[in-house]
């Protein structure tokens, strides 16, 4: 049998299946789109003339200085870290991607409660310097874009060192023979062909800002996702909360384009040969070049991971109580029912890609894990209207019948968990296809004609192949669920803390130092993708 | 422009791999480095490119000092060009810019006008503005000689050029290579381990084995008068007799008597015993032979065969015979000796 007599022999099940997961966030956009375009036009007055103008300009603002900084320093990093021998080269080589395990919004109030005029440092500097010192204010733009720089340029780092080590030794030799002195190398040859890498990994960035929440909030800066979240919480409007919504997804949208079109680019810039030599650096020369990573890691990691150690051990003889375990007990569980479901859910569709790898099959795949685009502030309100409607449809269809509808479907964990498989598809999504992409097709017939069919071909060719890719894709669900705050803040059960909501709501009080010990906590579980990333980035040196 | 190589050194780790390596390249000549992997050529060809240090000896390009002890220009300032064996194209530049990389230095007006120029001759116009992944491994090949070509380097290098292509492409490429290169009058040295691929190319061809050149000729007198064994074994095929010298100069073999051989490098003394190098075109079949041998093996290739024979003494020798005579395995034919160029050696110990 032929493979395309396979695929059609397949039929319709794929597609269905590819459909019904493509389905989840296509009912967001449309609900967005319906409640955005829906509101009655005095709402989008006041919101047009009061809240925008403010809330657009701080967001592009941040964008935009958060994007260029981080990928400021992820480029050089990744340039010094893969161009130069110097001490330290190969510690800096991984440890620089460490800060991914700190979401930003712990970095943040870390930053606040240490820089602070009344906080250590400042506090400590004037015992020396004498009462009139002043530092620049942490809590101001250059502070937010600062502070988002440090916890996002691993993006950049990681993506552009890979790029840099992949361009090889040749592209310098070709540059060499054509007459390019090493400077000139590195600006016609070197940057160019990383481009589309270091362009991929600022577009993340750049979405990872447009949809952060906790951070803006420590900072008392005013973006969308604050002004999304104070209509939804205090004015509980969910009209204004939905054209917020719908006005950055259209800046989302502009993010991703870019990051899709870095990603075709990456296709074709690669030049092979092997891995260039590093040039050894002696004297001020390395001293200088050590520098810069040592500052990074000093400020992103070390000096934060001390102070939360520190605050940590401060409160957790009080803090450490029930309500803590309970906390924990319920990020854990979230955690877990979201890896399985986000890892079922991703199973189904790379199956379906699998077993009918067409065009439609395709791009319904696409578009399921385009989730992870939408800010988490938006899917809340996006997930909003429909689960209302739906309740509203089963509190009918339960009259109808002449039964009682007993609850509300809103704010059960249902809906929390739909709202997780949306952003979260696409972080299982990717390894579980490249794990499946490499059992082919010749791997099932040889399987079969030595007996082992369906079920059996599952469980002992597809499962233990697979196990890897499901590992992997079901701790990052886990540990991105931790770290997820706006969805959780705004779809949970009533009461239903979480640590992430136990850090919102103890620096929403400005109890920054109390923060840490649930901060810690998120911080600690944080390291074990990035442990999977480095060992999967570390193996060639 | 004149190259020179002289007795370039260099080791690794305390193998040499380089040891004492001359020759002279004339300008306008193409050069060849012929020899098996991990014979050191690669490493030569990156010596002059200066990408490598030797460890002793001098690279001269006329009478600038490329290399020599305590001195090495950095690449970018040999005005050597070169040709690598992945091509090593630029994936972020169109074809035509790919080819006007080397000219930044020169007017835009100026540069285009090379460029075209450059296109025009390695047969690509219509490509310009093609990315090198739509671009056949041919035309990439095409397209990293034209850039290469292009800033009129003094000396061109080609790593393996034709080594990633098929069979049919090679032998058109290698032609039509040789033609461009001497349309330059570019002074070229290239590196590979197929002959077929040194023999149309180059002008004269240096065949290196563990770090040294074993001999440095034209490709005729590379096959038809080897220096050494290796040499003879490593260029064409063919197979070795024992022989006797006889008192005229001449020398006897089961196939019968040999005509004298090059006086020069016979190692031929009366009565003395050799190693007769046999090519396949130096057998011949003859029915009227009174020598006959026995068809062990047969490759049939269109216009020939090639034989395998054994004779009477149980030697095996190779034979090329028009495709007409179709003879069958272990049938005896009649075969004589038709030599030009007799190549004897001491016989092995």
């Amino acid at each position: 049998m032929n493979p395309s007599a396979a695929a059609a022999d397949d039929g319709r099940g794929p597609l269905l299946i590819a459909a019904a997961v493509a389905a989840l966030p296509i009912t967001v956009l449309i609900a967005l789109a319906v409640g955005a375009i829906g509101a009655p036009a005095a709402d989008m007055r006041h919101l047009l003339e009061h809240v925008l103008p403010g809330v657009l300009l701080n967001t592009v603002v941040l964008v935009v200085g958060v994007t260029l900084l981080a990928g400021l320093l992820g480029t050089v990093l990744a340039w010094l870290v893969s161009s130069y021998d110097f001490p330290l080269r190969s510690v800096f080589a991984w440890a620089l991607l460490l800060p991914m395990a700190i979401p930003a919004y712990v970095l943040a109030f870390v930053a606040i409660a240490g820089l602070d005029f009344a906080g250590p440092v400042q506090t400590a500097l004037r015992g020396v310097f004498g009462e009139g010192l002043r530092l620049p204010p942490i809590r101001s733009t250059g502070g937010v874009i600062l502070v988002m720089s440090l916890a996002l340029y691993p993006y950049v780092y990681l993506l552009a060192r890979g790029a840099f080590a992949t361009q090889g030794r040749r592209a310098l030799e070709v540059a060499a023979t054509l007459g390019l002195t090493p400077r000139q190398a590195l600006l016609r040859v070197q940057l160019p062909l990383a481009r589309p890498w270091i362009a991929g990994g600022m577009a993340l960035v750049a979405m990872e800002t447009l949809a952060d929440f906790g951070t803006v909030a420590v900072f008392n800066y005013d973006t969308f996702t604050t002004a999304i979240w104070r209509a939804w919480s205090t004015l509980y409007s969910i009209e204004a909360a939905l054209q917020l919504a719908g006005a950055l997804v259209l800046l989302v949208a502009i993010a991703l384009m870019f990051e899709q079109r870095a990603r075709a680019a990456q296709r074709h810039t690669a030049l092979g040969g092997p891995a260039a030599p590093r040039r050894r650096l002696a004297g001020w020369r390395a001293a200088a070049v050590t520098a810069l990573p040592a500052t990074v890691l000093l400020l992103a990691l070390v000096l934060p991971g001390i102070a939360l150690g520190a605050w940590a051990l401060e409160h957790a003889a009080r803090d450490l109580d029930a309500d803590w375990w309970s906390a924990a007990g319920r990020s854990v569980a979230l955690g877990l029912m979201a890896a399985a479901l986000v890892c079922a859910l991703a199973i189904a569709l790379a199956y379906a890609v699998r077993a009918r790898p067409d065009g439609t099959t395709r791009g319904l795949a696409r578009l399921a894990t385009l989730g992870y685009a939408l800010p988490g502030t938006v899917l809340a309100v996006g997930v909003f209207l429909p689960v209302a409607g739906l309740n509203n449809l089963f509190e009918a269809a339960a009259r109808a019948i002449g039964a009682d509808w007993p609850g509300y479907l809103q704010g059960t964990v249902a809906v929390l968990l739909l709202a997780y498989a949306v952003r979260f598809l696409a972080v299982a999504h990717a390894p579980l296809e490249a794990n499946l992409g490499r059992i082919t097709r010749s791997i099932d017939d040889g399987a079969r004609l030595l007996g082992a069919e369906g079920l059996a071909l599952l469980r002992r060719v597809h499962l233990p192949l697979l196990r890897t890719g499901l590992l992997t894709a079901a701790a990052l669900v886990f540990v991105d669920v931790m770290k997820e705050m706006p969805i959780t803040l705004m779809t949970r059960p009533f009461g239903w803390d979480t640590l992430a909501v136990r850090v919102f709501e103890l620096t929403s009080e400005g109890e920054w130092t109390r923060a840490a010990l649930p901060a810690l906590a998120i911080v600690l579980v944080g390291l074990l993708p990035v442990a999977l990333l480095l060992r999967r980035a570390e193996r060639p040196g | 422009m004149r190259l020179v190589i002289d007795s370039i050194r260099r080791s690794f780790d305390g193998t040499p791999v380089l040891q004492d390596i001359s020759f002279t390249l004339a300008p306008g000549t193409i050069g060849c480095l012929l020899g098996p992997s991990g014979c050191g050529k690669t490493t030569l060809l990156r010596i002059i490119a200066g990408f490598e240090t030797a460890d002793g000896g001098r690279v001269l390009a006329d009478d600038r000092v490329l290399t020599a002890p305590g001195v090495r220009l950095p690449p970018p300032e040999r005005h050597i060009g070169m040709v690598f064996q992945d091509h090593a194209l630029f994936p972020h530049l169109d074809v035509l810019a790919n080819i006007a990389f080397g000219l930044h230095h020169r007017p835009k007006a100026e540069r285009d006008t090379r460029a075209r120029e450059l296109i025009e001759a390695v047969g690509l116009a219509g490509l310009a503005t093609r990315r090198p992944h739509e671009l056949s491994g041919g035309q990439q090949q095409r397209v990293a000689l034209a850039r290469a070509l292009a800033p009129g380097p003094q000396l061109l290098l080609l790593d393996e050029p034709l080594s990633s292509l098929d069979a049919e492409l090679r032998r058109q490429l290698g032609a039509e290579l040789r033609q461009i290169l001497k349309r330059y009058g570019t002074t070229a040295l290239l590196v590979t381990h197929d002959q077929q691929e040194a023999f149309a190319i180059a002008d004269e061809v240096g065949v290196m084995r563990d770090g040294r050149i074993e001999q440095w000729a034209t490709p005729y007198d590379l096959y038809h008068r080897p220096a050494t064994r290796f040499v003879a074994e490593f260029v064409g095929s063919g197979s070795f007799v024992v022989g006797r010298c006889r008192a005229d100069g001449s020398i006897d073999t089961a196939l019968g008597a040999a005509s004298a051989p090059h006086a020069a490098d016979c190692p031929c003394t009366p009565g003395s015993t050799v190693d007769l190098l046999l090519r396949p075109d130096d057998v011949v079949h003859d029915d009227a032979s009174a020598t006959t041998a026995e068809v062990l093996a047969k490759a049939f290739r269109g216009a020939d065969f090639l034989y395998t024979l054994r004779l009477p003494d149980g030697t095996q020798v190779l034979s090329l015979v028009p495709s007409h005579h179709d003879h069958h395995i272990g049938e005896r034919i009649g075969v004589r000796l038709e030599t030009d160029h007799v190549v004897a050696f001491e016989p092995r110990s």
